[in-house]
């Protein structure tokens, strides 16, 4: 983990001004992640919130050489200039030592990236993907996509007399990371900062391709108030609907494990989106989350022990 | 942090050969975003660092000595500094205009 007065010096590379919604907390993602990786790093990302907000044309926030990709091919982009990169470097033109990170949101992993970053992993390029998860599409307007959770309501899952809410349940995209046999992949909240640059430092050093999978609460489309999107990041940790771990070459290790339980409900109510499920009628919906809840940790934990000797 | 850069254009030769940005995003000043106004009380203040790293612009700077700036160009008004603050010791307050 580098010091706290070390990364300050960093704090320049993702610059104020953009337009990311008051709350948002996907920005601070990304200065945690470029405080850690330094100014010598290359930044890729498709289409998406941070996208959109941050590279207004003619402007940029950006301190640090970016590509803006198209949707679903920010992985590809990056694995192409790490090729290069490695060329030149073999050629000798580059001396210095480089970081690349791609970055996507939901949409453009969990749904239209998935083939790029498949690919872009099984090439083996040297490469960290940042997935920041607002579970929907929330740039184009709250459509849902394979990263929204089971009972939410969305603009094309609307919860009403027909449905409650999104009837599906989410891909869990980090699993199928780790099935890459991927030298490192992990789970993250920004709520616990260190917990993630420490992550990223080691994905960094991993020599190999890498995948952080972070929640990012969007005010807008889980329906908050702006200055609650860092508690909810927390309790979604506390309650277990988002552990956070780590997969070292297969190996299991939870990085933050709750002291005392925290019920699901309290996750859920201080959320719009979910409203719908405290009506009598949608109850059952809670008690089924719970569930899965449940059975995902404990699928964990003993895949933690599994590797724990 | 660097300001907005000015590049001249005079023919079609001094065109860059691939896209670049003419200046950075902070010439967009997003104060006129914000409703309410974080005020840190530096009496409670322990230079902690925490609403540094949770500011989502960044508007909150450190200083050499480790305590927090409110850069209020930027400050958006989200609050989330408020939230975070473990003494305490920012508060909000309505915008005057």
């Amino acid at each position: 983990m580098p010091k706290l007065m070390e990364v300050v010096k960093n704090d320049n590379l993702f610059t104020s001004g953009h337009r990311a919604c008051a709350g948002c907390p996907a920005p601070i993602i990304l200065r945690q992640a470029l405080m850690v990786a330094g100014p010598n790093t290359v930044v890729s990302i498709n289409t998406g919130c941070m996208e959109v907000v941050s590279t207004i044309d003619p402007f940029t926030s950006w301190n640090v050489p970016y590509i803006h990709e198209a949707f679903e091919n920010s992985a590809a982009a990056i694995s192409g200039v790490e090729s290069c990169y490695e060329a030149f470097k073999k050629k000798g033109k580059i001396k210095k030592d480089m970081n690349f990170i791609a970055i996507g949101g939901d949409g453009g992993t969990y749904d239209i990236g998935i083939q790029a970053l498949s690919g872009a992993i099984e090439r083996g390029h040297r490469f960290l993907y940042i997935c920041y998860d607002n579970e929907a599409y929330m740039n184009t307007g709250i459509q849902r996509s394979s990263a929204t959770p089971y009972g939410s309501h969305t603009t094309t899952s609307p919860a009403g007399s027909v449905i409650p809410g999104k009837k599906q349940k989410r891909k869990d995209l980090t699993e199928i990371i780790v099935a890459h046999n991927i030298p490192y992949a992990a789970q993250a909240s920004p709520a616990y900062r260190n917990d993630f640059m420490k992550k990223v430092e080691k994905a960094l050093a991993c020599g190999g391709p890498s995948f952080i999978n972070i929640i990012s609460p969007c005010p807008l489309g889980w329906r908050f108030n702006p200055d609650e999107s860092i508690e909810i990041a927390r309790l979604a940790v506390q309650t277990k609907f988002w552990p956070i771990y780590e997969a070292e070459n297969g190996k299991y290790k939870i990085t933050h494990k709750p002291r005392e339980e925290v019920d699901i409900e309290e996750f859920l109510k201080v959320q719009g989106r979910f409203a719908h499920l405290f009506k009598p009628e949608n109850r059952h919906i809670i008690d089924e989350i719970r569930k899965d809840i449940k059975y995902k940790w404990d699928r964990l934990e003993r895949l933690e022990r599994l590797y724990s000797d | 942090m660097s300001e907005a850069k000015k590049i001249d254009w005079k023919g079609v030769d001094d065109m860059p050969e691939m896209a670049v940005s003419l200046s950075t995003m902070r010439v967009n000043k997003t104060a006129s975003w914000r409703n309410l106004k974080p005020i840190i009380d530096y009496d409670k203040c322990k230079p902690c660092g925490i609403c540094w790293k949770f500011c989502p612009e960044p508007a909150i700077l450190l200083k050499e000595d480790g305590s927090p700036v409110i850069d209020y160009d930027y400050c958006k008004g989200c609050g989330i500094c408020v939230e975070e603050c473990p003494r305490k010791a920012i508060t909000m307050h309505r915008e005057e205009r």
